[in-house]
């Protein structure tokens, strides 16, 4: 049974402007100890995608979410976290699901230890009382390989380097032992060195506890890696869904494609491939930008980009159709698409 | 040094010499750039890479004299940009432009695009009279990738993108000979940079551009330029031509730079050079090897004495007093852009 599965999940924000639709029918599940990827670029929905699953988006008359996020706790049950009541969400809020962000800074109270945090999350949940709670915190701040941990308990934020601070929200996520771990952008803000210690250090702890990942990120090469399901957002839908080798290996929608191919790696490895080095010295470009959210195409929102567009992607939104077995891809021409990798191969 | 540095003849178009910024109390300062010589010849791209704090920034701010150098010089064609007078310092600045990293910071909000790019050559005496100027700013947005139509708009109109576009038009507006482009990629989605890239590259030819480019994204930097100064704590670590460097990289930093910048391949295994630690503070820097807290083949030796920037044959150059260090080998079987 799946860690989590989401099905149909829209929400939108109507705003003065008009109905935005940040996140549209997005579907997708996480494996238990597995980790999927939520990727695309700014706007395309993925953060708000995981703060509608964390229930931490204001609940106003202005958001509108529907759609289920089926959850199957420790115990082995399985929970709607959409329905869920607020207590029960509280309960596994920080608890069995835990969360961690882009800006370390940020996301840290700056006026408690570092240590206290991490008590106050272990004292609630798990009912330690304060020694007890703090003595959990400094074996967590261990855990996540922080030198001088005792030390460390007592300080602030601010007295932390990016790196130690992003290992405190981990140490903080992990204090009660989740099994689902949501990381927001979790390496964005930090240099490729510490993100590499980083990125290690959640493969670790993976390993240790088996919990699942889901793991938001605009860098493809980090999901190359670190991923072993992948779900590409464009405009708040999910466009094209793989594992992790057949994704990269051969992706079939037009935007993935688009994707992969104008990343200066990749164009090296086609210039290796296809013996002639340097001989075209232009990256391909996906032309064009993303649809203002007010005002989306009418069909699919990738045509007005799309090199493979024809009248009839205009007419409507294509379905997010099956291709193969654990594939699904959301383009009426995904035949053509195939054959294109083919070639281009 | 920095002659020697270059393998091509003739005079480089930029010098820097001994370049040195400290900010902060004399009594302990920041010691952002500490001793940062290089060269770049006419026609070149020269990459500046390091992660944050290694003093890249700065040293492309000192260059074109946003900041003063604390000491040591900048020379452009021989002359010291460091004693120019300010009113020769700005006839000079229609050679020397820059491109900054944050399109939406570096565009005033309250001006037309018309204005932004007019004001540049209404400062430098260029394309004189309304119709020249509106003539020629037609010129730059096209060559750009805009439209002319798009001049009287204001920045917020924009996307990321396009606004990135404006800031590559504003400094081509005075036809410089060298252009800073300082991290102008880092603040757009991987569909925008790839278009930027292009225009860049495109621009560089058409135009005989010299670039000092500074990223810390490594795929760009290999695509984009000819030759590679790679720093550390503001100090340079390494210097070598782009598909050099790439395919066998001498200094322990840079090797562990590529090891954990991850590529977009999942077939291919990252061999992991895991660093230990956080950069050291600048105001309080390691004595000998900056690097060496953090080095796995650090010895005895490196903290006594700072290591010189050593010729090591082949136009390459690494601050590294060990010659002992394995060289790993490239994950593809050839440097991209040896044979072009």
């Amino acid at each position: 049974m799946n860690r989590l599965e989401v099905r149909h999940l829209s929400t939108f924000f109507d705003t003065d402007e008009g109905l935005i639709r940040s996140v549209a029918d997005v579907s997708f599940s996480i494996r238990p100890g597995k980790t999927t990827a939520l990727v695309g670029e700014s706007g395309s929905g993925k953060s708000v995608t995981s703060l509608t699953l964390m229930r931490l988006l204001s609940r106003t008359a202005s958001t509108q979410v529907s759609g289920e996020a089926m959850f199957t706790n420790r115990a082995g049950q399985t929970l709607d976290l959409l329905s869920l009541p607020e207590a029960g969400m509280r309960r596994i809020r920080g608890n069995e699901i835990a969360m961690i962000f882009q800006e370390p800074m940020t996301s840290l109270n700056p006026v408690f230890t570092v240590g206290e945090q991490i008590a106050e999350s272990v004292r609630l949940h798990m009912g330690l009382d304060r020694a007890a709670a703090l003595a959990h915190a400094l074996r967590m701040l261990e855990l996540v390989e922080i030198p001088a941990a005792a030390q460390r308990l007592n300080e602030y934020p601010h007295q932390l380097s990016g790196g130690m601070r992003q290992r405190v929200m981990i140490a903080l996520a992990m204090a009660c032992n989740p099994t689902l771990l949501i990381a927001d952008e979790p390496t964005t803000a930090l240099d490729v060195t510490i993100q590499a210690q980083i990125l290690e250090l959640m493969r670790r702890l993976q390993a240790e506890t088996g919990m699942s990942i889901l793991f938001i990120t605009h860098n493809l090469g980090v999901v190359a890696h670190h991923a072993d399901d992948v779900a590409v957002m464009y405009a708040g839908r999910i466009v094209e869904a793989a594992p992790v080798r057949e994704l990269f290996a051969q992706p079939r929608h037009p935007y993935t494609q688009g994707l992969l191919a104008c990343l200066p790696a990749q164009q090296r490895k086609r210039e290796l491939a296809g013996g002639q080095v340097g001989a075209n010295r232009r990256l391909y470009a996906i032309r064009g930008q993303v649809s203002s959210p007010l005002a989306p195409p009418p069909g699919c929102a990738f045509e007005p980009r799309c090199d493979l567009a024809i009248p009839l992607c205009r007419e409507a939104m294509p379905a997010l159709l099956a291709a193969g077995p654990n594939r699904a891809v959301r383009c009426i021409r995904v035949e053509e698409t195939a054959i294109a990798t083919v070639e281009a191969a | 040094m920095s002659a020697a540095q270059n393998p091509s003849k003739g005079a480089p178009l930029i010098e820097v010499k001994n370049l040195q910024r400290y900010f902060g109390a004399a009594a302990k300062p920041v010691r952002a750039v500490d001793d940062v010589s290089f060269s770049i010849q006419p026609g070149e791209t020269l990459g500046l890479v390091g992660e944050s704090g290694s003093g890249k920034s700065t040293i492309g701010r000192t260059l074109l004299r946003l900041i003063e150098a604390t000491s040591g010089q900048v020379l452009y064609r021989g002359e010291d940009l460091g004693t120019a007078s300010s009113g020769r310092m700005r006839a000079l600045r229609s050679k020397l432009q820059m491109i900054f990293q944050d399109p939406y910071a570096s565009l005033n909000p309250k001006m037309r695009v018309k204005d932004i790019l007019g004001e540049a050559l209404q400062v430098h005496g260029l394309a004189k009279g309304k119709e020249a100027r509106d003539k020629r700013i037609a010129e730059l947005l096209e060559l750009v990738g805009l439209r002319a139509e798009h001049a009287g708009r204001y920045p917020h109109e924009f996307s990321g993108g396009q606004r990135q576009r404006i800031g590559v038009a504003r400094a081509l507006a005075v036809e410089p000979e060298f252009i800073v482009a300082d991290e102008p990629l880092s603040a757009l989605d991987v569909s925008i940079q790839a278009q930027v890239v292009n225009l860049l590259c495109d621009l560089r030819d058409r135009l005989s551009l010299t670039m000092l480019f500074i990223s810390h994204d490594l795929d760009v930097v290999e695509y984009l330029c000819d030759r590679v100064v790679v720093l550390y704590l503001g100090r340079v670590m390494e210097v070598a031509p782009t598909a050099e460097l790439f395919a066998r990289p001498l200094h322990p930093y840079t090797q562990a730079l590529l090891a954990a910048s991850p590529k977009p391949d999942p077939e291919l295994k990252n061999e992991r050079i895991a660093l230990k630690g956080d950069i050291p503070s600048p105001v309080n820097p390691p004595s000998g090897c900056v690097f060496r807290t953090r080095c796995p083949y650090a010895i005895e030796a490196c903290s006594t004495a700072r290591p010189e920037l050593r010729d090591m044959g082949h136009s390459r150059f690494k601050a590294c007093i060990r010659d002992d260090i394995p060289v790993p080998v490239a994950a593809s079987p050839a440097p991209a852009r040896m044979a072009a």
